[in-house]
Parts: C-alpha cells; sequence; structure tokens
C-alpha cells in the first residue's frame, strides 16, 4: 500500500471584497497535483513561494478540502476520512507559532498527547523519549516563550511525533533555524526516516533537499513541473556549466542583458547580505566569461568561478522553464492564476 | 496508540485539557486583570445600590451576583472567542489535524473560561467582605460550593455552543458586547427575574445562566430547603448538556466548512 496517494488534486481559494459592489477573486493555488510516496520514503516537495507547496500538504492532511481529484493517505480519502488520516499522521511547520508559549515544554506534549491519544501509562516515557531526541531535555519545564526559535521548532517536532505517526508532514521546519540547528533537525529527520517513517518535506533549501530526499517534486505556477531523484532532477543541468558572480548591485537589466547573450539558458540572482550571488547557466563548454562579464559593466564585481551544477541550479532552471512556459501560455502564469467576478 | 472514544479517555482528555487552558489563560496577567476588575466594579456598584435601598440583609447576594456576572462574562468573551484566539495562536491547524473531534478539543477550552470566570466570584465575595463587612452568612455553604462548580459546567457546555456558532458568524466580538448585560439581566443574577416584564420569563427558562445562578442565590440567601438548590441545579445541567449537544451537531458542519473555505490558519 501506497502512504501516499495524490490524483489530479486541484485547489481554488475565493475571496470576496467590496460592499456595496462585491468583487469575488477566484485563485487556483493547485492545478491538479498527481504524486505517490511510498512506505518509507522521504519525499521533497520544492518550489517558490507561492506554488502550491503548503496548499498540497494541507489538503494531504485534511486540513484543506481539493476542490477536485482525490487523495488517500495509508489508503484512507483525506475529504472523506480525515480522522483515520489523522491517527496515522504527523505535521509539523516551520516559525514560531503554533505552541501554547506561556505553558512549559512538558505541558505542551502532555496536552498534545492526550489530543492524539496516546495512552496515558505510555506518555511519560514517551515525552521523556522525544524530550530526548530533540535535544531539550533538561529545559522541558522553563516556558516556551523563553525558548529560541530552533527550540520552538525542535518542540514541534516533538509534537508531531508524539503518536508515532507512519507519515510526517514536514512544512518548512527548518524556516528561521541556525546552520546548526537545521543541521541537527536533518539528522533527526533522517533517522525517523530510517526508522521507517514516511517524510513528505517541503524546504526552500536545497542542500537539505538534496541531503535528504529519496525523490524530488518541483512544483511551481500549482503544477508539478519535475519529479525525480535527486541524481536524475541534477542530470537535466548536466550539459551546462554554471559561471557563478559575486557582485554588488546587479539590477533586473543587467540580469536580462546576461540573458539575451546566446549560450545562456538561465540566469538567477540570489541576495547574500550586501552582494548577490549571480548565477548564469551557458551551455557547456561555451567560453561566455568576458561577455557576461561586460553585461554587468558598471557595478563591482567580486570573486568569479565557474562549477558543476548543484541541485539548486535544477531546480533554478526547471522554475525558470516553467515561468517562461508559463508566460507563453495565454494567462496561466502564477501571477495571472487570479481572476475577478463580479459576484 | 488507541481511538479517543471511551468515557474515561474522554473524562481525562477534558481534565487535562481545562488544567491546560486554564493554566495558560491564567499566566496573562491582562486577561486575570479584566476577568476581575469588572466584576469588582459591578460588586461596588451593586452594593451600594442595595444598602441604598435598605436592603443591607441581601449585600451577600450582591457579591455573588457580581461574581455570576463575571463568569458569565468570562464564559461569553472566551467562548466566543475560543476558535479565533486558538487562530491568532497559530494553534488551531494543530488541534484540528489530531485525531481528536473538534467538540472535545473545544469544550476543554469553553470550561476553562468558565473556570477563570470563578476567579470573579472568589475576587467579589473578598472584596465584600474586606471592603464592605459583609458577613459570609451562607444558608447552604457546602451547597454553595457545589452549586458554584455546577453553574461553572453549565455555563462551560453553554460556551461550546457559543463558539460553534461565532465562528460562522462574521464579527462575532461584536456580536458578543451587547449579548453581555441583558443575559445577565435576563438570568436574575442580581436581580430577580420576577421584576422583569412577563414576556421575559420563556427567555429566561431557556437559559442555564438562570437556572444556575437560581442555584447559586438559593445556597447564598434561600430558604432551608437543600431542594431549592437541587433542583434548578439539575435544570442548569440538563440546558447545558442540551445545548453541549446542539453545539457538536454545529461543529461537526464549522469543521467540514473550514476546510472548504480554507480558515483554519491566519495565512
Amino acid at each position: 500500500m501506497l502512504a501516499i496517494e495524490a490524483k489530479n488534486l486541484r485547489r481554488t481559494y475565493s475571496s470576496r471584497t467590496g460592499f456595496l459592489r462585491p468583487r469575488r477573486t477566484v485563485t487556483e493555488a493547485v492545478r491538479g497535483v498527481s504524486f505517490e510516496v511510498a512506505r518509507g520514503e522521504l519525499f521533497g516537495l520544492l518550489g517558490p513561494n507561492g506554488a502550491g507547496k503548503s496548499t498540497t500538504i494541507k489538503m494531504l492532511n485534511t486540513l484543506l478540502l481539493p476542490t477536485s481529484g482525490t487523495a488517500r493517505v495509508l489508503g484512507h480519502d483525506v475529504a472523506s476520512d480525515p480522522v483515520a488520516v489523522r491517527r496515522r499522521i504527523g505535521y509539523v511547520f516551520g516559525g514560531d507559532r503554533g505552541l501554547y508559549d506561556r505553558l512549559s515544554a512538558l505541558d505542551n506534549l502532555r496536552y498534545f498527547a492526550e489530543l492524539y491519544g496516546v495512552e496515558p501509562r505510555d506518555q511519560r516515557r514517551r515525552i521523556a523519549e522525544l524530550l530526548d531526541l530533540v535535544g531539550l531535555t533538561g529545559r522541558e519545564k522553563e516556558r516556551v516563550e523563553g525558548y529560541s526559535r530552533g527550540m520552538r521548532q525542535r518542540l514541534h517536532i516533538a509534537r508531531g511525533l508524539l503518536h508515532k505517526p507512519d507519515v510526517l508532514f514536514l512544512d518548512e521546519p527548518s524556516i528561521g533555524v541556525d546552520p546548526v540547528a537545521a543541521r541537527d533537525l536533518r539528522r533527526t529527520v533522517a533517522d525517523l526516516r530510517t526508522g521507517g517513517t514516511t517524510v513528505l518535506l517541503t524546504t526552500h533549501y536545497m542542500a537539505e533537499a538534496d541531503e535528504l530526499c529519496d525523490r524530488i517534486a518541483v512544483i511551481a505556477g500549482g503544477t508539478i513541473q519535475a519529479l525525480g531523484t535527486p541524481d536524475r532532477l541534477k542530470s537535466r543541468v548536466q550539459e551546462r556549466d554554471i559561471l557563478e558572480i559575486e557582485a554588488y548591485g546587479a539590477a533586473d537589466e543587467h540580469l536580462d542583458r546576461i540573458r539575451e547573450l546566446p549560450g545562456v539558458r538561465g540566469v538567477a540572482a540570489e541576495e547574500r547580505g550586501s552582494r548577490q550571488a549571480v548565477m548564469v547557466q551557458t551551455e557547456r563548454g561555451a567560453d561566455l566569461h568576458s561577455r557576461v562579464l561586460a553585461a554587468l559593466d558598471g557595478i563591482r564585481i567580486g570573486r568569479v568561478v565557474t562549477r558543476e551544477p548543484t541541485l539548486e541550479d535544477a531546480y533554478i532552471a526547471i522554475v525558470e522553464e516553467s515561468e517562461s512556459g508559463a508566460d507563453r501560455g495565454p494567462g496561466a502564469a502564477a501571477a495571472d492564476r487570479s481572476e475577478e467576478v463580479v459576484a | 496508540m488507541t481511538t479517543m472514544t471511551t468515557v474515561p479517555r474522554i473524562l481525562r482528555l477534558t481534565v487535562v485539557g481545562v488544567r491546560t487552558h486554564v493554566s495558560y489563560m491564567s499566566r496573562s496577567p491582562l486577561e486575570i486583570t479584566f476577568a476581575v476588575l469588572v466584576p469588582l466594579v459591578y460588586a461596588t456598584l451593586a452594593v451600594y445600590l442595595f444598602r441604598a435601598a435598605d436592603d443591607p440583609d441581601r449585600l451577600l447576594t450582591a457579591a455573588v451576583g457580581a461574581g455570576l456576572m463575571g463568569i458569565w462574562s468570562s464564559v461569553l468573551f472566551g467562548s466566543g472567542g475560543a476558535v479565533q484566539n486558538q487562530r491568532w495562536l497559530g494553534t488551531l491547524e494543530t488541534l484540528v489535524s489530531s485525531p481528536t473531534p473538534l467538540p472535545l478539543v473545544l469544550l476543554p477550552i469553553t470550561l476553562a473560561t468558565a473556570v477563570i470566570g470563578t476567579y470573579a466570584m472568589g475576587a467579589t465575595v473578598i472584596w465584600g467582605t474586606v471592603l464592605f463587612d459583609v458577613p459570609l452568612d451562607f444558608a447552604h455553604p457546602v451547597l454553595f460550593l457545589v452549586a458554584v462548580p455546577v453553574c461553572v459546567l453549565s455555563l462551560g457546555m453553554m460556551g461550546l455552543l457559543l463558539a460553534a456558532t461565532f465562528v460562522l458568524l462574521r464579527n462575532a466580538n461584536a456580536l458578543a458586547n451587547p449579548l453581555d448585560a441583558p443575559v445577565w439581566l435576563l438570568s436574575g443574577m442580581l436581580v430577580p427575574i420576577t421584576v422583569l416584564p412577563d414576556w421575559t420569563r420563556p427567555v429566561s427558562w431557556a437559559l442555564p445562566t438562570t437556572w444556575g445562578s437560581r442555584a447559586v442565590h438559593a445556597a447564598t440567601s434561600g430558604g432551608p430547603s437543600a431542594g431549592e438548590v437541587l433542583a434548578p441545579m439539575a435544570v442548569a445541567l440538563a440546558l447545558g448538556l442540551f445545548y453541549a449537544l446542539i453545539a457538536v451537531l454545529v461543529l461537526g458542519r464549522v469543521e467540514r466548512r473550514a476546510r472548504a473555505a480554507a480558515t483554519l490558519s491566519l495565512a
């Protein structure tokens, strides 16, 4: 039996604005997502903000009803049999919220242990095990409001594991967590998978996805753009070279100029404090060093390196391809996925 | 792991839930100040009114009545806003994604708001004794200590219906304000309902607050018969249970609607 089975899932949101002339805005967040996750697999769902990752997770963990399509978790339908699904799943999301912060970690865990139906005689042992697993032993009697973000995140994970779920949904668990805490978190997730828990992980951190995931689906514009093992996704950009340039003040016009150069397959810029990392994907062997630097004429340039493509480069290529494909299609871009109707 | 269906399990969940939420609410100095301060103002006004009316024998009734008003206010605003408060805390999604049915998740929260209201009862009685020399001559002291928790329980169960209906209505907070004073007036918390027009009587009878406050007042200053306390207590409990059952039916729809309308989180 599959752990997760999503078939053509769709989800639209509608909102109303205005009083005298009400307008209803309909936004398609997920537009026909299908995938399967085997038991014990660690499956990654990657995508830019607003791509539909969280909406997909929330349909699978019964918090949202799909507008159409079906999904089953361990054979239970998420729309018609939510309680059976909830008994078998854990849900952990990133960020500061979702805990009773005026209470201690122990009080939080005791309460959620009751809600998740952990046998009273097992609670003390289970809570102690989990506090140990997430490294909060000794701090469990302190109020959560005094916890760092990383500690809160670890407490969230302990909460999500109280009832030993067969399937764990991790929605951006490492967001805002420092590198050491993020490494510990990755180790915890890897251990869970080794223990047989199926994990569905969404993250913005490609290194995290590359290290942990058996398979990855890249979602953009509400649809899955690519699905495969990290190596398979990377192979999509294997015929490319990556030129990484440290720049100070590269604007959109500079990136557009690079994009127009023959032999360039994609350009992305990432803010890194006061500088930017401009990543240029070129055809393998095309020596575009000087022409790329000429396109950045007028701004300060730091280190320039040519390197092998990573999962991040594959991800950027997939998302850019989907965006350019959507631009070509009539009104299909993510930004254009809303329509207004007079209610 | 077993499911949450058996009676001992439900009782345990309720006790742990009430303890958790009472602890949580009690650790907000602002919430506790408001829960206690407003009834103290009511108690002060009531004591002066009763004294001015040459009715000094009923000063304890005034203090207890102000305490009942405090319990009602706590239930009205706390339970009415229970779902919204959990949404603001970001805990609503974790609560809903648990295998426990939504009414059993919310009942401990609404009961906790009623328990928090008892701070007001304690405060108004102590305030009356210390400041106005109100004698603590309860007609049935033991029954008083039973009647108050029963009143809390029935109001907490009624709070579940408030939580269920308020979540369906937009601007529920605006609705809570105008419900505050009419309900304590119609329930005879401070003045007997016999002084109100006859047409209000059926409304009063339908409110568990009426029977709860009748039981508490009878234990405070009623006649010698214990039945005067026990009978309204039973009616209060039965009405509370009735409203809680309606709430269970409503909440089934509320949850499905929230899943359809994506209103479980703020995002």
